[in-house]
């Protein structure tokens, strides 16, 4: 059985927090976690590369993306999203 | 301290392959970003840039020089050309050997790089041409200028990212000033646009899709270009003696640095770097009529330099003009400043202000005078132009109409 999206992308988060996995809170923001921007973009890459998909994600205008970051569960609602848009194309 | 004046400059560029044709965009607005044309571009999520169109390497070198120049350092060579050949000099005996090159490379022969790796990675050869270091190293550009032009003296270049081209020129200003060089030859190029160099841009995620749009409350990143300007930086009393046209004086330079974060940029050491700057050249921020801003269009640059701008200048940050010509040429990266600087001697020279182009809605935490898409006609006296460079390194130039 593979892991869930969920599971996957708290792992990601995680990694880059320097965090336990438990310790990541499905309404911590990225902030509550101590991930800056270059964090930000360097768990994106990550989540793409796990998930083989493309993230609509630009740093200059994050409040206008599809990928909604602001929090722990939204970035795992938005990576389903794109999974099942992008899975078997 | 001796006095430093500009006597050449030159260029190719999105805008144009020579000054004339660069300035006439620039006071017409034009925009040289477009779509790019090179390998692979397909694979690319960004697929625009201020790419130099419709040049032809054949006509202006041959076999052997295009075996040995780079993209950036053919740029660097047709610069040094127009620049040198505007000042009027020629290199010989005391004179080559008391003048040098100060360039500003950020990347080198990234698309020798490009090339070079497909051979390897992608076609799986286990041959490549014999001349790949010399052709890619970063220096090749300042080498070759002094070889073409007999130039003997400090021969050097500079890479600091977005920086490159103002720290090599605050290099050339400061030889001649302590009397170290009676002439340099100074600016910077970069030739980044292929797969390789803009791939890398995509990861960090800054860059803009469709254009650039300093200081524009809807702007959505940085576009790359490529190109070259070179300058003749010469000391004053030698341009005098031989009666040289003088296009605008030198008269301060500071760098610094941030010491805080690898990308972002920080208000405090940008406003420090212009006061700094000021302070070398000894005068008032009232003198100051135009800054050419760093200006990337990206969120973080923008406000954090307008920010900056009003405090080094205090009230009269209202009062001058501010603008982004990488809104028409794109970012040159290490060649930025270089290209920039012309937008400085304009102002200074002919008295029109270069627009920021693309500008479409007011950015409250923007709130200067960004001579938004229409140039302007100002008697300018002093600008400033900055560069505020990834790896919080900043270098600002303050420059004196002649």
């Amino acid at each position: 059985m593979a892991e869930s999206v969920k599971d996957q992308v708290i792992a990601i988060i995680a990694e880059q927090a320097v965090l336990e996995p438990g310790d990541v809170k499905m309404d911590s923001t990225l902030e509550d976690l101590g991930i800056d921007s270059l964090g930000l973009v360097e768990s994106i890459f990550s989540i793409e590369e796990a998930f083989d998909i493309s993230v609509p994600f630009n740093a200059n205008e994050p409040e206008q993306s599809d990928f909604d970051i602001s929090s722990v569960a939204a970035i795992i609602g938005a990576v389903e999203g794109l999974v099942a848009e992008q899975s078997g194309s | 301290m001796k006095r430093v004046v500009i006597t050449g400059q030159g260029t190719i560029n999105a805008l144009g392959t020579n000054v004339p044709q660069t300035l006439e965009a620039m006071r017409e607005g034009k925009c040289g970003i477009g779509p790019l044309e090179i390998r692979d571009v397909d694979r690319l999520a960004i697929q625009i840039g201020g790419q130099v169109k419709g040049y032809d390497p054949d006509t202006e070198f041959n076999r052997q020089q295009i075996a040995l120049y780079d993209r950036f350092t053919q740029f660097t060579l047709l610069a040094a050309r127009e620049a040198i050949a505007q000042s009027g000099l020629s290199f010989m005996g005391d004179l080559a050997a008391r003048s040098g090159v100060v360039l500003g490379n950020s990347g080198g022969g990234m698309n020798t790089l490009d090339d070079n790796y497909r051979t390897v990675y992608e076609e799986g050869k286990n041959r490549v041409h014999p001349f790949v270091v010399p052709k890619l190293m970063n220096n090749a550009a300042a080498s070759h200028v002094s070889m073409e032009f007999n130039l003997k003296g400090p021969t050097f270049t500079v890479a600091t990212a977005c920086a490159s081209s103002n720290h090599a020129m605050g290099q050339a200003f400061n030889l001649i000033r302590c009397g170290m060089a009676e002439v340099m030859i100074t600016g910077g190029s970069e030739a980044m646009l292929c797969f390789g160099g803009v791939k890398a841009w995509e990861g960090l995620r800054v860059m803009s899709k469709d254009a650039c749009r300093p200081f524009s409350a809807n702007r959505n990143g940085m576009v790359q270009g490529e190109g070259a300007a070179i300058f003749v930086f010469e000391e004053y009393e030698h341009a005098k003696a031989r009666g040289a046209e003088i296009i605008a004086e030198v008269i301060g330079f500071a760098m610094t640095s941030d010491a805080a974060d690898i990308v972002m940029p920080s208000k405090q050491n940008a406003a420090r770097t212009m006061t700094l700057a000021m302070k070398d050249a000894r005068i008032n921020p009232e003198k100051v009529g135009y800054i050419n801003a760093h200006g990337t269009g990206t969120a973080a640059n923008d406000k954090t330099e307008c920010a900056a701008v009003a405090d080094a200048l205090g009230h009269h940050a209202n009062d001058l003009m501010i603008s982004s010509t990488k809104s028409m040429h794109g970012h040159l990266i290490g060649g930025t400043g270089a290209v920039e600087l012309l937008a400085c001697t304009m102002a200074l020279k002919d008295g029109i202000v270069a627009p920021t182009i693309g500008y479409e809605e007011p950015d409250p935490e923007c709130a200067l005078d960004v001579v938004p898409n229409v140039a302007r006609e100002a008697k300018i006296d002093v600008v400033l132009s900055n560069a505020f460079a990834f790896g919080g390194l900043n270098a600002v130039l303050a420059l004196r109409r002649a």
